[in-house]
């Protein structure tokens, strides 16, 4: 499974930007590429496995300290860079295993690293940035929340080979005391722990399931249509409050977070008494 | 008072950590400014616990109270960390994000209102598992949304901590307080264990789970704004004192260039002993200010 962290990240990222490598200065981890999308000029991010990482338990295409500061740097460029202009979009292309698990990371505290990166993504939207997320692999945990989460519009291929997930099976199933088989079986039946994609957009939570025949190698009509479909979600976010109350207005969201709305509705009454 | 030659300091100490989530969240406000919203009567609980045999609680482990703290509007919201671990679950934590969203849109109208988070968790809620990573994802937001305005300030006293996601949310605050019994951290020990085995972390090493994580650390390497006594009153001062900060001029999260530098310069062929880290973490920073 891990082996194939990364190979579609690099795919689809190659597949917009038409390269795939990181900017002069950057860890091999985390490509960043501007390229041409419909009428904009947009940037483009990915992070992949790098096998020589700087650090051991970030080589396998989990998101580390380097990934987080790297992909905050080149979306705060951006953000500078379009300061007193038009917006472009920032699409990040997401196919992570995990946030690493190291000692290191923890010492050099890490969570201030993918902090930096969420700001960055989320001050991305706030300043009017289209931020839209394709995840076309992994979208796990803390990985997730680092890097494509602050997004205004969430995309993913309906693929088995896709999966967002606060945490991977094995560690899951030991956390909650339960077998492998028991948490698949209890996974099928309470939405949010199923680790399917067609469940998770039950949830509401994302924008489109666009459908690829083999996402590992997708041909060029594939690639225009999905071109198409971040032209479409572009569109809808410019038009559209930059915060991610869309999350909760969808047909889906109405129904499967329920209590997400009874939450809100009730403490805004509430807080004006 | 005539024997308070006699006593040492922390027997006189009203202890903090002690306290439950919903006392925690009372002691900061001005006397006789504050109310419970959503409380433990309004009875919403979490939708899936019960379907999976396991007994929800009324208010789902997270306690919001609006009041005055300082002469300010504030709003505090803390996490029952004896509740499922503190744990975030689609109800706990959208009562968090829709009070901070409350907050923004008050500060939008003018009435500067602040933030303060008790973090006792160890992030998701693993029974609602997506739900609640989607709902540290949108409080994160929600942080980036009010801070702009007001401050944010985060607060883990212990003895649960902050992991997980919510490390991040912690990540984002205008100010983070902690005791020493704290600890702050994406990834808590048993994990890494578990992941990348026992010669990467030895999760039953208490000593060195506290000098990474704790309190004490994260406030000499300037990653926590203030380290406090688990002591009621003075953890209640510095809360009202950081709220009447407002916001820093620059949120640490930003700071990007910063601690980009700081990473670059650490040789990681390396484990670093958490004392010599406080020197390598410092002295890179006295360099940055030399350039």
């Amino acid at each position: 499974m891990s082996e194939y962290t990364g190979v579609r990240g690099t795919v689809w990222f190659r597949a917009f930007t038409g390269h795939a490598s990181p900017m002069i200065g950057d860890p091999n981890s985390v490509l960043t590429g501007d390229a041409p999308l419909g009428s904009d000029h947009a940037r483009f991010l990915c992070v992949v496995p790098d096998p020589h990482a700087r650090f051991p338990c970030a080589r396998h295409g989990e998101v580390g300290q380097e990934e987080g500061y790297t992909l905050a740097a080149r979306v705060r460029e951006v953000i500078e860079h379009d300061k007193n202009t038009i917006k472009r979009p920032i699409i990040a292309i997401v196919d992570v295993k995990s946030q690493a698990y190291g000692r290191r990371e923890e010492t050099a505290a890490i969570f201030l690293a993918a902090a930096a990166a969420a700001d960055a993504y989320g001050s991305a939207r706030l300043a009017g940035h289209p931020v839209i997320t394709l995840v076309v692999g992994h979208a796990l945990s803390g990985a997730f929340l680092t890097h494509g989460y602050q997004a205004n519009r969430i995309l993913a291929f309906d693929d088995d080979g896709v999966m967002i997930h606060a945490m991977h099976k094995e560690a899951a199933a030991r956390v909650t005391r339960r077998s492998v088989e028991e948490l698949e079986k209890l996974a099928k039946e309470i939405v949010p722990m199923s680790y399917d994609i067609r469940d998770y957009a039950k949830l509401g939570l994302l924008y489109k399931l666009l459908h690829v025949e083999n996402p590992e190698k997708p041909s060029p009509p594939e690639i225009r249509n999905v071109q198409d479909e971040l032209i479409a979600a572009i569109a809808d976010a410019r038009t559209s409050p930059v915060d991610l109350r869309n999350r909760l207005e969808s047909t889906a969201a109405r129904e499967l977070r329920k209590a997400s709305i009874l939450v809100r509705t009730k403490l805004e009454a509430q807080w004006l008494e | 008072m005539s024997n308070q030659a006699y006593s040492p300091n922390f027997i006189k100490r009203r202890s903090f950590i002690e306290l439950n989530a919903r006392e925690r969240a009372s002691v900061f406000f001005d006397a006789g400014t504050s109310r419970e919203l959503l409380g433990p009567f309004d009875r919403v609980e979490s939708p899936w616990l019960p379907m999976q045999g396991v007994t929800p609680q009324e208010d789902d482990g997270c306690v919001v109270i609006k009041g005055k703290i300082a002469g300010q509007a504030a709003v505090v919201v803390a996490l029952e960390g004896a509740f499922q671990g503190g744990s975030i679950g689609e109800v706990s934590g959208q009562k968090m994000t829709a009070a901070l969203d409350l907050a923004c849109a008050d500060n939008e109208k003018g009435i500067l209102t602040s933030a303060v988070i008790l973090l006792e968790t160890g992030g998701v809620r693993l029974q609602e598992a997506n739900l609640g990573l989607a709902a540290i994802a949108e409080l994160m937001a929600s942080i980036l949304a009010l801070r702009k305005h007001a401050p944010v300030i985060c607060l883990t006293a212990g003895t649960v901590g902050c992991f997980g996601g919510m490390s991040l949310a912690a990540g984002l605050a205008s100010y983070v307080v902690m005791t020493r019994e704290a600890r702050l951290g994406m990834n808590g020990p048993e994990v890494i264990e578990q992941e990348n085995g026992v010669e990467e972390f030895d999760s039953s090493d208490r000593a060195l789970i506290w000098a990474i994580h704790g309190g004490e650390q994260r406030y000499a390497t300037g990653l926590a704004d203030a380290l406090v006594d688990d002591d009621t009153p003075q953890v209640a001062e510095v809360i009202r004192r950081f709220v009447s900060k407002g916001v820093p001029p620059e949120h640490r999260s930003s700071q990007v260039a910063l601690y980009r530098n700081r990473i670059a310069k650490l040789d990681t062929s390396r484990q670093w002993d958490p004392k010599e880290f406080r020197a390598l973490w410092t002295t890179n920073a006295s360099n940055e200010e030399n350039r």
